[in-house]
């Protein structure tokens, strides 16, 4: 497969602060590939840098084989959908969407047959004369995409292309994503902060913390084996606890807390790990209820129920455990509703080895 | 702004008496028949008839129109110009650079006078024309900078990006982007500044040369010789020209494109 976009070794400062640090990716033509990360991570910076609306203080970057690294923007096969979609608030649908057209020197004819095509595309036929001002923030999204793909970009650019749209609209407009992506067939890089989001939309995900990229990898990877803590926290709520190796054997740990019992983790066997780690697992991994069950679940401690919270199709359980150790259960709501469990009460929390992830407790970036 | 006590009203009724009751008594006093004093003979457009007869003040307001024209259009420029150059320095420059730009529009008019003068005395400069729109340049330079720079302060950085992002070189930037969205603050500065132009007197004073006579100077010179009802006409005619130029002014940089890039649902 071939490679649409490659970052080689890209450092960025702003003032004092190095928002991309020595960052490498190689994205593959026609990938939905995100960016996640915290604010101030570094990730818009990602983007701008591709773009060409700032330049890297060192490193190069590569579209189809081409340094592109010192190109201005309008000679990059790349266009970009703006956070706030920064649609011209003079010119009417029909224009934005035309401006790049009309920078290219496009004819009238056929920049009237793209632009209604495109239109036609994101659907929103019938609004050309509106000013942005006018419209629905889902509206102004789907001018800002077709603003962008009506130039037929080789990559699309989007920096956090939902963030600005109430729920509902969010979930349409993902949708709406993926059938563009597959229509266009163009490489779509996508920054965004929300985890849910990149999850469900990405081929690929990196996760970027500080300006560095700390992992890169599908989202059932990243998700199932994050190098480190920070990507497994960033990913997804998860119950950590840290603590000591004590003993492996034949792939299984034991994980020394200094307040509660050991807790048993399944190691993968390429792992050397020794000494401090954090072990984690996941809300929905772990098993809290009122009795003790007999399902072979390698952990088990006591703990009170410290707060029920209902979220429609699932029940979120805080639980206490002993040294004032808070863990997270979800449940589904079937189960929760077979056997209910209210504050205060005395529960089991348990999990088993494999459901655990141990990763060292100052995990440094690959 | 709910409900307004009521003293707070009448307040306000009298400030605005205050401020307008001497046009209002000018404007009247034009259409008194009465050739001397304020004493009410009678309505009568006759000073106007006379006004519009006489050569002296039609050829003054002529030269009047001329140099606010020619002197905004320059400002305008050099103003609009000189914004953009400023908004995209650093900060750090700008806080100087802001006191000095408004310092024309603070500093007493008669100083200023004296002072341009002596530059044109100083570099043997021919005193008419040229000099009253360079000296009237001096004040609507800062204006016009002013009310631009306010606005474009207003411009998201990201409609540049974008346009770029589309294809845009610097001047299609500029061409498509920037200017059309400071129009509205454009043609507020040129509305105020020509006002301003118009109706300056002092400075005009300073740099005048024989043959370029303004209205305001001509205003002074016939008063200097007595009051006359045509002076009344005269004024009431300025007035209402200045007051419908600065009125357009504020209205057309009221109504103009929303410069948020955020949707306001």
């Amino acid at each position: 497969m071939n490679e649409s976009v490659v970052l080689d070794k890209v450092t960025k400062t702003h003032g004092l602060v190095k928002a991309v640090d020595h960052v490498s990716l190689s994205i593959q033509s026609g990938e939905f590939f995100s960016v996640l990360g915290p604010s101030g991570s570094g990730k818009t910076t990602i983007l701008r840098l591709i773009a060409g609306l700032d330049r890297p203080d060192q490193g190069d970057i590569v579209i189809q084989q081409r340094v592109v690294t010192l190109d201005p923007p309008h000679k990059r096969p790349v266009n970009m959908v703006f956070q706030h979609y920064a649609l011209f608030p003079h010119l009417s649908v029909f224009e934005n969407v035309a401006f790049g057209l009309r920078m290219k020197g496009e004819s009238q004819a056929m920049t009237q047959k793209a632009v209604s095509q495109m239109l036609a595309l994101v659907r929103l036929q019938g609004k050309e004369k509106r000013l942005p001002g006018h419209l629905s923030g889902g509206e102004q999204q789907r001018v800002a995409l077709a603003r962008a793909l009506v130039n037929r970009p080789i990559v699309l650019l989007l920096d956090e292309p939902l963030a600005a749209l109430d729920q509902q609209l969010r979930q349409e407009m993902q949708g709406e994503l993926k059938r563009l992506q597959r229509e266009v067939k163009a490489t779509f890089i996508c920054v965004t902060h929300q985890q849910d989001e990149a999850l469900m939309l990405s081929d690929r995900i990196a996760v970027m913390q500080g300006g560095k990229v700390l992992q890169v990898g599908t989202p059932r990877e990243i998700y199932d084996c994050p190098v480190s803590s920070t990507v497994a926290q960033f990913i997804g709520l998860s119950n950590v606890l840290s603590g000591t190796i004590a003993h492996c054997e034949d792939g299984l740990c034991r994980v020394e807390h200094e307040v509660l019992a050991p807790v048993k983790v399944v190691c993968s066997p390429h792992d050397s790990l020794q000494g401090a780690v954090t072990v984690m697992v996941r809300p929905e991994r772990v098993h809290v209820s009122s009795d003790m069950s007999a399902n072979g679940y390698d952990n088990m401690f006591t703990a009170i129920v410290h707060q029920v919270v209902f979220s429609g199709n699932e029940v979120v359980y805080h639980v206490r455990l002993r040294g004032e150790v808070i863990w997270i259960a979800r449940v589904p709501i079937a189960e929760a509703r077979a056997r209910p469990l209210t504050v205060g009460q005395p529960v089991y929390v348990q999990w088993r080895a494999q459901e655990g992830l141990v990763l060292p407790a100052h995990s440094t970036p690959c | 702004m709910k409900r307004m006590p009521s003293s707070f009203l009448v307040m306000s009724l009298l400030v605005m008496l205050f401020l307008y009751l001497p046009v209002v008594i000018l404007i009247g006093l034009s259409f008194n028949a009465s050739t001397m004093g304020v004493a009410w003979k009678g309505f009568t457009f006759q000073w106007y008839e006379k006004l519009a007869m006489d050569q002296g003040i039609l050829e003054a307001a002529l030269n009047s129109v001329v140099i606010a024209l020619l002197s905004t259009g320059m400002a305008l420029i050099l103003g609009v110009g000189t914004a953009i150059g400023l908004e995209t320095r650093q900060k750090r420059q700008r806080s100087w650079v802001n006191m000095i730009l408004v310092l024309p529009l603070v500093i007493p008019e008669i100083l200023l006078g004296v002072a341009l003068l002596m530059v044109f005395v100083l570099c043997q400069v021919h005193l008419g024309f040229g000099t009253i729109i360079i000296g009237h340049m001096v004040f609507n330079l800062p204006l016009t900078i002013v009310i631009v720079r306010a606005r474009l302060r207003k411009l998201d950085p990201a409609w540049e990006d974008a346009a770029r992002d589309l294809g845009a070189t610097p001047w299609d930037v500029l061409t498509r982007i920037t200017l059309p969205l400071l129009r509205p603050a454009i043609w507020g500065a040129a509305l105020l500044g020509f006002t301003v132009s118009l109706d300056d007197f002092v400075v005009t004073f300073f740099v005048a040369g024989p043959g370029s006579t303004t209205l305001p100077l001509k205003v002074f010179s016939m008063i200097k010789t007595g009051m006359t009802p045509e002076i009344n006409a005269l004024s009431a005619v300025m007035v209402v020209v200045s007051m419908l130029c600065v009125g357009l002014s504020w209205a057309v940089q009221q109504r103009s494109t929303p410069v948020s890039s955020v949707s306001s649902y």
